[in-house]
């Protein structure tokens, strides 16, 4: 199907998320503005202003009641999905860097950029789901700094009060939030920037993408390197795509060296990678900079990708996708 | 007083005295560490035997002598044993030195000092004499070392299945390949050197060489095992003498001897300081002699870039030589290295020279005459060698080409040239042709065209052919063993200015030569092209232009000159008049973006191409085609530096074993296909086995997850939420406008 092109945001995309059924696709970018759309037509339902720096992330829970985002404005700041009123705004020292909903959407873990002399901080806050959720705690229920590399992604595992992190230094580690301990870490799971982090639909593995111009799929509870799928260019998101065994990776060229190579298509391409035989059996172009963020359909029927450029493209796998047996007849499990 | 629960008391006990507390562990650190050897005693024999009444003279007399050598004594340091019952000395005496290494000094200047006309001294250790004395006197013979024999260094050429092998270097990491049919492409070696500039195999591949901050090294044979190496720092280049003899090695520092370098045939002396060529025997690992590329009475602020190699040397490794521009060619002797003849040859003006390479048929003559033996005169005279060398106009002299015969010296043949910028003297590998590529200017000076002359250096007086051309020509290249030259012609006018962006317009032209007329004619031009390179196959016949160094443009295109006609009548050499030039046909063009290095395989069946990383660092790799252009393997890996494929040597096959095998080719390709056969379907249910066995290590992994999942959950006990059970209903209302009616009503 022709993708649909999103053209709501006037700077380039910092994260896109769908939300749990998939008919929303929620886009947050440096200009400020997070917005979200219909995902089967690409209708903008409506943004959420108010936030005053680059939005830098943005988590929807399992109900697609409450929305939380992050900005440079150093805010993280708590939504109702369907009014696009701002209910709650968290204030520290720094930027927020990743958000991401607990399993049971009753708790956010919150990571704070290391600047100006604050380190990098992790925050877990309780959600007060009861009412209208204006009544929130003020202070987190945990915090912590990790020591060493500061970290850059997180997401909860499926184990309670577990977070897993992907840091500057290429480090992916496991975190206990309630008592800030590093249960176990992986110091060479990359050997750049972990820039992107996402959990398979039952949050027992996690793919993770690095400027190393690599992928890794990590199984949560052990951090053992599964698979390793590595590209010939920095990387910036990578997606595990359900029901069907792709990953999808997507990066380019770093922006500020974009315009020192000749225009040359196949760096900012969406790449498909066989999540077992780690094979690229495809790829899908059409942004005209670095992806800096890949999110599939929860039930695997479409993808978005965020680019520098700017542009969301909303992409409705065809028939085809879903018949072909690239391998032949293999059995593979999610 | 519960307050201080540790128990200790509240004051602290003073010791009654100062003896009564114990220093001996800092006695023990700080102890000082008496020097109680005599390495620094030097027993100085030789010495003149006086009574007492000279003592004090000699004495200082034998630290005036020490003092001379840059070794200061005083008469202090000096004892005298003094035999009582002569009221002498003994003729000995001993000196004390600060340390070991001032002795060291002191016996390297002192030794065999002639004290005077009857006096000399012989300087020693003390320990050595004493370790000497206690020497035991019955001879033990010394044990024969077993004998091992070498590997042997060309072993990769009795591989199985006849493959090449190639180095590839990324990083930090070296590997070397075997490349054959997919299923015979594996790792050869892969060694762990310590860090080094860069590669290279030596002519005929057997040893391939590492440059490292202390000098180059040579490995070989099946197991990689170090072979050979030279000591020379910070070497940056290296040239192989054409029959693997000779190594000469360049480093832009000057050679420097430190005090103290080990010395011996395979190092530096003294003498070599100020240097940076030298010229080292392969085989023994010595150093044979030194050079200075810097011309002493040269200006040193026009710095010209140096040529590489700078040594050039004949075919056979009998001679090297060197030019000095504008006065002269020294041809030195291997392996004395000694100038041939004592003189060089004085040629006013030289700017440059070549070595006439030699065919394969003088090979096997000068192969078969050294085993009958230099005393039997068989038949024919070993041809001598030969060499070609220009030199610019100078006033009213005309430009000159001279053929020279060496070591005869005779001048064979001379052509002078007109109006000429510059000249690049190019022979075909088997020495058949010369061509000397002559850029010429118009009057004005203001434009260049060339002029491409041609010897026939096999046919009697060295005739000479010119073809002339309008355009600048950028490349030139003989076919290898062939009658055939391709060249890249230019008339872009942004030619001489680059710039980034720019990528010049180029025609490339074939040309053949015309048993006929024995001239030399076009057989076909490619017009428009952006290529720059022009690679032939080592085997003749295929050829592939490539676009080279440029940002935009990096297009492969594979041609083959012999496309209709069967190699039997190209042999012949009779073309028919009207298909001259029609069997030139292109077989596939292919793009290897930012390309940097081309280079075919010893076997001409497959090409490499390579994006190094010391060039850019987009996109580097390399990638392997077939003769036709289709890939094979393409690798893009990060900081690649270099591709090289291994070379062989000359075929050890007779004229008739090869006629003989190029006779049955039939039954040879029957054996071959059946072989790919059997491969592709083995290939095949390998891949299909190994997919089998990743997806059942994945299924395997994931079933375990599930369930360690589900028991988790299970523990928890929580509800589970039933995402089927609480769908909910949308109802979506679509509005479609059909048909859009505007009426006009008019009341």
């Amino acid at each position: 199907m022709r993708p649909i092109l999103l053209q709501g945001h006037e700077r380039s995309l910092t994260q896109i998320k769908f939300n749990k059924d998939g008919d929303l696709l929620f886009s947050c970018s440096k200009d400020h503005v997070i917005n979200v759309w219909y995902t089967h037509n690409g209708e903008r339902l409506g943004t959420y202003d108010g936030n005053n720096g680059t939005v830098w992330t943005v988590d929807v829970d399992s109900e697609s009641r409450f929305m939380v985002s992050g900005a440079a404005d150093n805010t993280l700041r708590l939504w109702n999905v369907a009014t696009g009123k701002c209910l709650f705004t968290w204030e520290f020292p720094t930027a927020v860097k990743r958000v991401a909903f607990s399993e049971d959407d009753k708790q956010v873990v919150c990571i704070t950029e290391q600047r100006m002399g604050h380190q990098c901080a992790i925050r877990v806050f309780n959600i007060n789901r009861s009412g209208d959720g204006t009544k929130q705690s003020k202070e987190p229920a945990h915090m912590f700094n990790p020591i060493g590399s500061k970290a850059t992604v997180c997401a909860f595992t499926a184990q309670p009060n577990i977070i897993v992190t992907g840091h500057e230094s290429g480090k992916v580690a496991l975190f206990n939030v309630k008592t800030g301990e590093e249960i176990d870490n992986n110091e060479r799971a990359h050997s750049d920037v972990v820039t992107d982090l996402q959990l398979s639909p039952d949050k027992t593995y996690c793919i993770t993408s690095s400027k190393d111009k690599s992928a890794r799929i990590h199984d949560t509870k052990t951090l053992m390197v599964i698979k390793t799928f590595t590209t010939e260019t920095p990387l910036n998101s990578a997606a595990i795509a359900p029901n069907r065994p792709y990953v999808l990776l997507g990066g380019g060229q770093e922006a500020m060296s974009v315009t020192t190579t000749s225009l040359r298509q196949g760096k900012f391409e969406t790449r498909f990678w066989h999540k077992v035989f780690e094979e690229e059996v495809g790829r899908v172009k059409g942004h005209f900079g670095p992806i800096n963020t890949i999110a599939v359909h929860p039930k695997g029927t479409c993808y978005a990708s965020g680019g520098e450029d700017g542009f969301v493209r909303v992409h409705h796998f065809d028939d085809s996708y879903f018949r072909t047996e690239l391998y032949g007849d293999l059995e593979i499990e999610d | 007083m519960r307050k201080f629960s540790c128990g200790r008391p509240l004051y602290i006990e003073m010791p009654g005295t100062v003896d009564d507390i114990d220093y001996s562990d800092i006695e023990a650190k700080y102890r000082v560490e008496y020097d109680e050897s005599f390495d620094n005693t030097v027993v100085v024999d030789g010495v003149p035997i006086i009574d007492k009444s000279k003592l004090e003279k000699l004495l200082a007399k034998i630290c005036k002598e020490f003092s001379k050598r840059g070794v200061s004594i005083k008469p202090d340091d000096i004892y005298m044993p003094w035999d009582d019952a002569k009221g002498k000395n003994k003729g000995y005496l001993f000196i004390d030195f600060r340390n070991e290494n001032e002795a060291n000094a002191a016996i390297t200047a002192m030794n065999n000092h002639p004290f005077d006309a009857k006096h000399t001294f012989k300087l020693n250790h003390f320990t050595d004499i004493e370790r000497y004395a206690d020497m035991n006197e019955t001879y033990v013979e010394p044990e024969t070392e077993e004998y091992t024999p070498r590997e042997h260094l060309r072993a990769w050429l009795a591989d199985p299945q006849g493959r090449d092998q190639y180095v590839i270097y990324r990083g930090e990491e070296v590997q070397i390949h075997w490349h054959g049919k997919p299923s015979q492409c594996e790792l050869a070696y892969k060694p762990q050197w310590e860090p080094f500039l860069y590669v290279a195999w030596s002519p005929l591949g057997t040893y391939i060489a590492t440059l490292h901050r202390r000098g180059v090294r040579l490995w070989g044979g099946p197991s990689w095992k170090h072979q050979q190496r030279f000591a020379h720092p910070l070497v940056k280049l290296i040239d192989f003498s054409p029959c693997e003899n000779y190594l000469v090695t360049w480093s832009n520092e000057p050679i420097v001897v430190p005090e103290g370098a080990p010395q011996g045939p395979q190092y530096f002396s003294p003498d070599d300081e100020g240097n940076n060529i030298a010229i080292w025997d392969i085989k023994s690992g010595d150093l044979l002699r030194t050079f200075s590329t810097n011309a002493e009475n040269e200006n040193p602020s026009v710095k010209r870039q140096m040529q590489w190699p700078a040594l050039k040397w004949s075919p056979d490794d009998k001679f090297v030589a060197r030019a000095t521009p504008g006065q002269m060619i020294s041809v030195y002797e291997l392996p004395s290295m000694g100038l041939h003849e004592k003189k060089s040859l004085k040629i006013e003006g030289v700017v440059d020279f070549e070595w006439c390479p030699l065919s394969d048929k003088d090979r096997e003559e000068a192969e078969k005459a050294a085993t009958i033996g230099a005393g039997a005169k068989g038949g024919k005279k070993i041809p001598e060698n030969k060499l070609a060398y220009w030199t610019p106009e100078v006033a009213n002299q005309p430009a000159r080409v001279t053929l020279l015969s060496f070591p005869s010296r005779t001048i064979l043949r001379q052509k002078n040239l007109f109006n000429v910028s510059e000249c690049k003297l190019y022979w075909q590998n088997q020495g058949d042709f010369l061509c000397v590529k002559v850029d010429r200017h118009t009057k004005t000076k203001k434009s260049i065209f060339c002029n491409l002359e041609i010897f026939r250096v096999r046919e009697k007086d060295y005739p000479v052919e010119v073809v002339e051309l309008k355009d600048t020509v950028t490349d030139f290249a003989w076919e290898p063993k062939g009658e055939r030259f391709a060249i890249v012609s230019s008339s872009d006018p942004n030619l001489g200015n680059p710039g980034p962006g720019i990528t010049i317009k180029t025609d490339v032209s074939f040309y053949q030569l015309d048993h006929g007329k024995n001239d030399f004619k076009l057989l076909k031009t490619l017009s428009n092209r952006t290529s720059n390179a022009i690679r032939w196959s080592p085997r003749g016949r295929h050829v592939v232009l490539a676009t080279v160094g440029s940002s935009s443009k990096s297009e492969l295109e594979f041609w083959d000159l012999d496309f209709n006609n069967e190699d039997a009548s190209r042999r012949e050499g009779q073309v028919a008049k009207d298909d001259w030039g029609s069997s030139i046909q292109l077989l596939g063009t292919a793009d290897h973006y930012g390309v940097t290095d081309v280079e075919w395989d010893p076997s001409g069946r497959y090409l490499a191409t390579s994006a190094s990383a010391w060039t850019h660092t987009l996109e580097n790799g390399y990638a392997i085609w077939d003769f036709r252009g289709q890939e094979l393997v393409k690798q893009i890996q990060d900081r690649f530096k270099q591709f090289l494929w291994r070379p062989r040597p000359r075929t050890l096959l007779s004229k008739e074993q090869q006629k003989q095998i190029r006779k049955n080719l039939k039954e040879y390709s029957r054996v071959f296909e059946d072989e790919d056969q059997r491969e592709s379907e083995t290939v095949n249910t390998e891949l299909v086995a190994h997919r089998r066995r990743l997806v059942d290590e994945w299924n395997a992994w994931r079933a375990r997850c599930k369930r360690e999942r589900a028991e988790q959950k299970g523990q928890e006990g929580g509800p589970e939420k039933n995402s089927e059970e609480d769908k909910e209903e949308i109802e979506v209302w679509i509005d479609e406008v059909i048909e859009q009616i505007e009426e006009e009503v008019v009341e």
